[in-house]
């Protein structure tokens, strides 16, 4: 019988904090802007310059550790970690080795029936790099520091995950943490959550791990999902073939589905931390800790548990609204205004969903205002328009954050509750569809249905459906 | 009247009371600078065009009662380790040859506040590396005493450059004796305030923690005035102290009557020349018959500063130093390959020897597998040293010692045993590394004619101490000047 492989995984996890300014300078962190037009001697390094921490960093990175059931490390302190390249202007990076803000907490993950912990080993304080920009046709490469000195937290965990589905699971729990915390927004397309995968396999039953791989460049979910397929699959058959896993760090390839080493364990660099002497520890004392809770917002389950309670809404409806803290936020919102939260909460699982689902798009990306569409529940609440036309609307309101009311009016969309034009409409069809009045009158209702769609063809989609119907029966039962 | 004779406060004086004009203050010192330069060679960078112009600005400020400090009008030289903007500051490497500062050192903006002229910036050894000022890409600096003779180092250039009259004062910055040294060379005056008072914003990183900036002047009252004028709580420095008072003239007081002062045996025993052993210890006894109370104490722990301080200045110097790869600024070697080799050769081009002694020396002692044995016991080393001199402050307000084993050694005879040079900082090292306040002032000569420097140490924050004790005994003697200063009158 073949052998079977359990696959074991852990990851490190870059979050980039959503402070204004950068970790150790007042550059700001906004994104874009013409290159090295965020910059200071600081996050340029220049000679003579000094970091200052930014105070931001160190709350959201405790109210991360809280959320996660971490130990905040009440004294910690940074270290420099050395090693050069260009896009890192010191040529050391300020970073957290020997008393990282947190250590030994855990998050729990449901994947199916499976309720399990996730522990997380330690999670620390970081700038980030600069980035290289390479001119191919000057055959240069060109530095821009705008990104340097953004702060990050690395959260490492304990090798507890055993599949891609756990994997993901993981990461959208610490998303939906950290969202909800306003730490950071957390997309992976833009970079400001990054994941490396390190994994192993080894066969069931054993105790000992397997030799891992560290896989970087993974920028969706997906992208994950498939690498995290492709090396367990690399790791069984060098295996099988009775090879050795090498220890390396490998670049995913998510159009090629494959990965390639970038450098082996031989080739590690020592990277000879040391305690960062420009920087005075940090200590957090027991006060600061007991701040940072009380300011802890109301994390997701205390939410989902809230939705249900409060607006009445279904289990299944809040766990999707409330999976976002973006699409919680624009739900809670538009309720506020037009205080109808099922309606709110119909407008986000059925079509919210599937637009975002046809333009690939995550919860985050919802562009559009929770007044416009309040307004537009206002318009089919009070008859304005109906459902037909406020599904059109409503996709001018997710694409271009239109103004519902406005725009009804400008397009002539609003229901036609004019009775004397229905009736002269409605005569006209009755008088072209002979057939279908009389199969209607032999007792077969559903021509009914025939009729009922002439009349709003003719009425260019804007009649009131039910006042059709019933005008309808009425005119049939005379005719 | 002879301006470049006076010292900066008396300088000062007569500029405020419009006896000598800010410019004629700035032009008798470019004279002296033409006069000893090719003899002395001080400075790496002298802006006269530039000082000209500030001191007529300055001259309009004082004029409109807007500068009214006493170091108003006076020209500064400063330590070309001290970030000034537009103006070269090459820490006297070949790699920072090009160099133009787009801001201005914190300690050096707080002079400029109070209305400095900079004169120029001076030489130094390369990165302050060295206890000569022989590690210069630019030439080595001379002791105006006697020309065969080096300065001191790191911060030669500057107080070769007080002590040849070519400027009133400078700023000189410590990391292990780097002011305290030269100035005994060089029979000037000179303080390395407590960790934390000054600032170290704009000051280019060697050991950043042991590094301070300081005066050198030409006596106790200059000093005083000057580091009132440099300390600063900056926030832009994290190390920086918010201290209670920045107040330090107020010690200029000669008084030591019941003072404690603490002699520790172990610096005066083997090791130590017999001249400057003498001449120090006439001093403390000028300080006893004022009525200060002295004693000796064991400060054994002392022998281990030398290797603890190597260890951490060094390692941290290696990661300072790593920002200088020919990337951003600076030099960049002219042909390579890839960007490896140009880091390699850049680098390997860029620095001399005794800064790639020490970079290697610090990346070692990093190295995984030996950060235990090397680092992480200097650092207990360094706890231990902080500790004894707790001790010694419980029971003394001031300990004295001397600032070198020797008077200057002559020119190119240090170079060639680096082990012999590192000894040399016995005495000053362990005052970095406990975060000290230490002064060092001329006790006289030796019988080769070259000052002998005293060196007095006070706890943390206690500068004021130090400074009323080296006062005191000022007064009992007159300032010297070189030869080669009083032959150029």
């Amino acid at each position: 019988m073949a052998k079977q492989y359990e696959t074991v995984i852990g990851l490190e996890v870059h979050v980039e904090l959503a402070t204004k300014t950068k970790i150790f300078c007042s550059c700001s962190t906004e994104f874009g802007g013409a290159p090295n037009t965020h910059t200071c001697p600081v996050c340029t390094g220049m000679p003579g310059s000094l970091p200052v921490l930014n105070k931001q960093v160190v709350e959201y990175a405790m109210a991360i550790g809280l959320a996660t059931n971490c130990d905040i490390t009440q004294v910690c302190k940074f270290d420099r970690k050395n090693y050069f390249y260009p896009d890192n202007p010191q040529n050391y990076q300020i970073s957290q080795l020997y008393l990282p803000i947190a250590r030994n907490g855990y998050v729990e993950i449901e994947v199916g029936d499976l309720k399990k912990k996730v522990r997380i080993h330690e999670m620390h304080m970081e700038e980030d790099a600069g980035k290289l920009v390479h001119d191919e046709w000057d055959d240069t490469s060109l530095v821009d520091y705008n990104r340097s000195g953004v702060p990050l937290v690395e959260i490492v965990s304990e090798p507890d995950m055993r599949s891609a589905d756990e994997v993901i699971a993981y990461l959208e729990k610490l998303r939906t943490i950290i969202q909800y915390l306003g730490a950071s927004d957390c997309k992976l397309q833009e970079g400001s959550m990054r994941a490396d995968v390190n994994l192993s396999v080894r066969e069931v039953g054993t105790e000992k791990f397997g030799i891992r791989t560290e896989m970087k460049n993974l920028n969706s979910f997906k992208a994950i999902a498939r690498a995290i397929e492709g090396e367990r699959e690399r790791q069984i058959e060098l295996l099988e073939e009775g090879k050795e896993v090498i220890q390396e760090t490998r670049r995913w390839d998510d159009n090629k589905e494959s990965s390639y080493a970038m450098r082996s364990k031989e080739d590690a660099q020592d990277y000879r931390y040391f305690p960062e002497p420009d920087l005075v520890p940090i200590v957090i004392s027991d006060e600061w800790i007991a701040k940072i809770k009380a300011q802890q917002p109301e994390l997701r389950t205390e939410k989902l548990e809230r939705y249900k309670k409060e607006f009445d809404i279904p289990q299944y409806d809040a766990e999707i609204i409330t999976n976002s803290k973006h699409m919680a936020d624009i739900f809670e919102a538009t309720t506020a205004i037009c205080k109808k939260p099922k309606k709110v909460s119909n407008w986000l699982m059925v079509e919210t969903l599937r637009l975002l689902k046809d333009h690939d798009m995550e919860p985050e990306d919802i562009k559009f205002s929770p007044e416009n569409l309040a307004k537009l529940i206002g318009l089919t609440e009070a008859g304005t328009v109906n459902s037909s036309v406020a599904k059109e609307v409503f996709e001018k309101i997710f694409a271009e954050d239109i103004d519902p009311e406005k725009y009804v009016e400008e397009h002539g969309l609003k229901t036609v509750n004019d009775e004397g034009a229905l009736i002269e409409v409605l005569e006209k069809v009755i008088a072209d569809h002979p057939q279908a009045v009389a199969d209607y009158k032999g007792g077969k209702e559903k021509a009914l249905g025939a009729l009922v769609g002439q009349t709003m063809k003719a009425m260019k989609g804007k009649a009131n459906p039910g006042m059709v119907n019933q005008k309808l029966k009425e005119m049939l039962k005379e005719c | 009247m002879d301006i470049t004779s006076l010292t900066a406060v008396e300088l000062g004086k007569k500029i405020k009371a419009k006896e000598i004009s800010v410019v004629d203050a700035v032009k008798a010192s470019i004279v002296q600078i033409e006069k000893m330069e090719k003899d002395v060679h001080s400075f790496v960078t002298i802006d006269k065009e530039g000082a000209l112009k500030r001191a007529e600005e300055v001259q309009k400020l004082i004029d409109h009662g807007t500068l009214t400090g006493p170091l108003a009008g006076v020209p500064v030289a400063i330590k070309d380790n001290m970030c000034t903007k537009d103006m070269l500051t090459t820490c006297s490497s070949k790699i920072l040859g090009n160099f133009k500062p787009t801001f201005t050192a914190e300690a050096v903006l707080n002079l400029e506040r109070a209305g400095a002229v900079i004169i120029g910036k001076t030489n130094m050894d390369e990165f302050a590396m060295g206890s000569t000022t022989e590690t210069s890409y630019y030439g080595e600096t001379k002791n105006p005493w006697n020309l065969n003779h080096v300065p001191g180092g790191s911060s030669g250039g500057s107080c070769a450059a007080v002590a040849a009259e070519e400027c009133p004062y400078a700023l000189g910055s410590d990391t292990g004796g780097s002011i305290r040294q030269p100035s005994s060379f060089c029979g000037v005056v000179g303080i390395k305030p407590t960790y934390g008072t000054v600032s170290r914003y704009g000051l280019i990183a060697y050991g950043s923690s042991l590094d301070q900036i300081g005066p050198i002047a030409k006596d106790v009252a200059d000093c005083a005035t000057i580091l009132e004028a440099i300390a600063s709580h900056d926030p832009k420095d994290s190390t920086s102290i918010a201290r209670e008072k920045y107040d330090f003239t107020s010690a200029l007081v000669e008084d030591v009557e019941g003072m404690k002062i603490g002699i520790p045996k172990d610096y005066f025993g083997d090791g130590l020349d017999k001249e400057v052993k003498e001449k120090i210890l006439e001093a403390v006894k000028v300080l006893e018959e004022k009525g200060a109370i002295v004693e000796e104490f064991d400060l054994s722990l002392v022998q281990y500063a030398i290797p603890a301080y190597y260890v951490i200045a060094s390692a941290e110097a290696s990661s300072n130093l790593s920002r200088f790869d020919g990337v951003k600024y600076g030099y960049r070697t002219q042909e390579y390959e890839g960007l490896h080799n140009m880091y390699k050769k850049t680098r390997s081009e860029g620095f001399g020897a005794e800064v790639k002694r020490r970079i290697m020396l610090g990346s070692f002692v990093l190295s995984s597998g030996y950060y235990d044995a090397y680092y992480l016991k200097a650092l207990r080393t360094k706890a231990l040293i902080k500790q004894a001199f707790d001790n010694a402050f419980a029971k003394y307000d001031v300990i004295i010692a001397p600032a070198s084993p020797t008077t200057a050694p002559e020119l190119g005879k240090s170079l060639s045993d680096p082990l012999k040079m590192y000894l040399g900082d016995i005495y000053t090292i362990s005052v970095n590394l406990a975060g000290l306040p230490g002064i060092s002032i001329p006790v006289g000569t030796d019988s080769k004619g070259l000052p002998v420097g005293m060196q007095i140490i006070g706890n943390c924050f206690e500068e004021n101490k130090i400074i009323r004790v080296a006062y005191t005994f000022e007064q009992t003697r007159t300032y010297e000047r070189p030869e080669l200063v009083k032959e150029g009158r």
